[in-house]
């Protein structure tokens, strides 16, 4: 199973994303809203591919990527655009291409 | 991408290219939508296909009569689109309602998040529009949408449809971008001049046949230019085109 979070402050894109992902067989969306919640989700299980969707800054991105190299996972973060099925499938097959 | 020599008035620079051939294009058959992809989109991934520098969409779409993209999420992306055919009409969550038809350009910044909807009110005939998808040079911007009249008529010259700048032709959108269409008549031929280093160009042929750089293109092919500052654009028959110039790092 892969297991993918997706950080994004606006929720209903968020769910929208969550939903495409779950559609995979393989694959299992997790959401978080906030940096926060990002970090919480990390400390609780580990992700294959993060995705970065909208509201979330650089600078927040930055201090997540801190997190996970002091967490030692191998996570793959990649920044989401499109907001749907658009660019979701490439991006998520390229992030697990480069693990 | 390879390499090619192309003769400048100043140089003869080696070129990077990308040719994608009309019948090499992704293709998805959803009924009411068909669609040929340039580069991977949605349930076609093509490693080899997945941008052309800040390009990342070119849907070449055709929208049954009476049908449509119901409403759906967008973010953090400017969606160009050109009617070739036909109409749509356009809601959005700003509020915007609109029709939008062949000669018409419409852009959206989804920014922090849009949603929108797009239906072909002609119960009767298709719309065929293309779809472009251009990464943002600034993320998380408030939503935005535009729509213009394109000039269709002027012939054997390059009609700016777009640009990074507000006050110049065409729509804008957040990123170093131009776009510029062309109805040329057989054997006219043009320099198109980038407007920034470190752009390149992708020329996609909306009909007839067209030389650029020295590469014989049919209609729908597709022809990314890059390293290079100008190049030669030669129509073998009457054709239409598309140029689109994007950063190609960004």
């Amino acid at each position: 199973m892969t297991n993918i979070l997706i950080v994004c402050a606006n929720e209903p894109i968020a769910a929208t994303i969550a939903r495409l992902i779950d559609k995979m067989e393989d694959w299992r969306a997790s959401v978080a809203l906030s940096l926060n919640e990002a970090m919480e989700n990390c400390y609780a299980k580990t992700f294959e591919v993060i995705l970065i969707g909208s509201g979330i800054t650089q600078a927040q991105e930055d201090v997540l990527k801190l997190h996970l190299e002091k967490l030692k996972t191998n996570s793959v973060v990649v920044k989401h655009y499109g907001g749907g099925s658009g660019l979701l499938y490439a991006e998520i097959y390229q992030a697990l291409a480069e693990r | 991408m390879c390499g090619k020599f192309v003769s400048t008035k100043e140089k003869k620079t080696m070129a990077q290219t990308v040719l994608h051939t009309a019948n090499t294009r992704g293709a998805a058959d959803h009924g009411w939508l068909k669609s040929f992809h340039s580069f991977s989109f949605a349930g076609y991934y093509n490693p080899d296909r997945i941008h052309f520098g800040a390009l990342r969409v070119l849907n070449d779409d055709f929208v049954t009569g009476g049908m449509g993209f119901g409403e759906h999420p967008h973010d953090n992306m400017e969606i160009i689109s050109i009617p070739l055919e036909g109409e749509l009409q356009h809601k959005d969550s700003l509020g915007n309602t609109a029709t939008i038809k062949a000669g018409e350009i419409q852009v959206m910044s989804a920014g922090t998040g849009v949603y929108h909807s797009e239906y072909n009110p002609d119960a009767k005939s298709p719309a065929k529009f293309l779809q472009i998808w251009v990464f943002p040079n600034k993320r998380n911007v408030e939503p935005r949408y535009d729509q213009i009249t394109i000039d269709r008529d002027t012939r054997n010259e390059f009609v700016q449809v777009l640009s990074p700048n507000a006050d110049d032709a065409g729509v804008w959108i957040y990123q170093d971008a131009w776009f510029n269409m062309g109805r040329f008549d057989a054997n006219t031929s043009k320099t198109y001049q980038l407007h920034k280093e470190g752009n390149g160009a992708y020329i996609f042929v909306l009909s007839g046949s067209l030389r650029v750089a020295g590469q014989e293109l049919n209609t729908r092919d597709g022809f990314g230019i890059s390293e290079i500052d100008q190049f030669e654009i030669s129509a073998s028959t009457d054709a239409e085109f598309l140029i689109m110039e994007v950063p190609m790092k960004f």
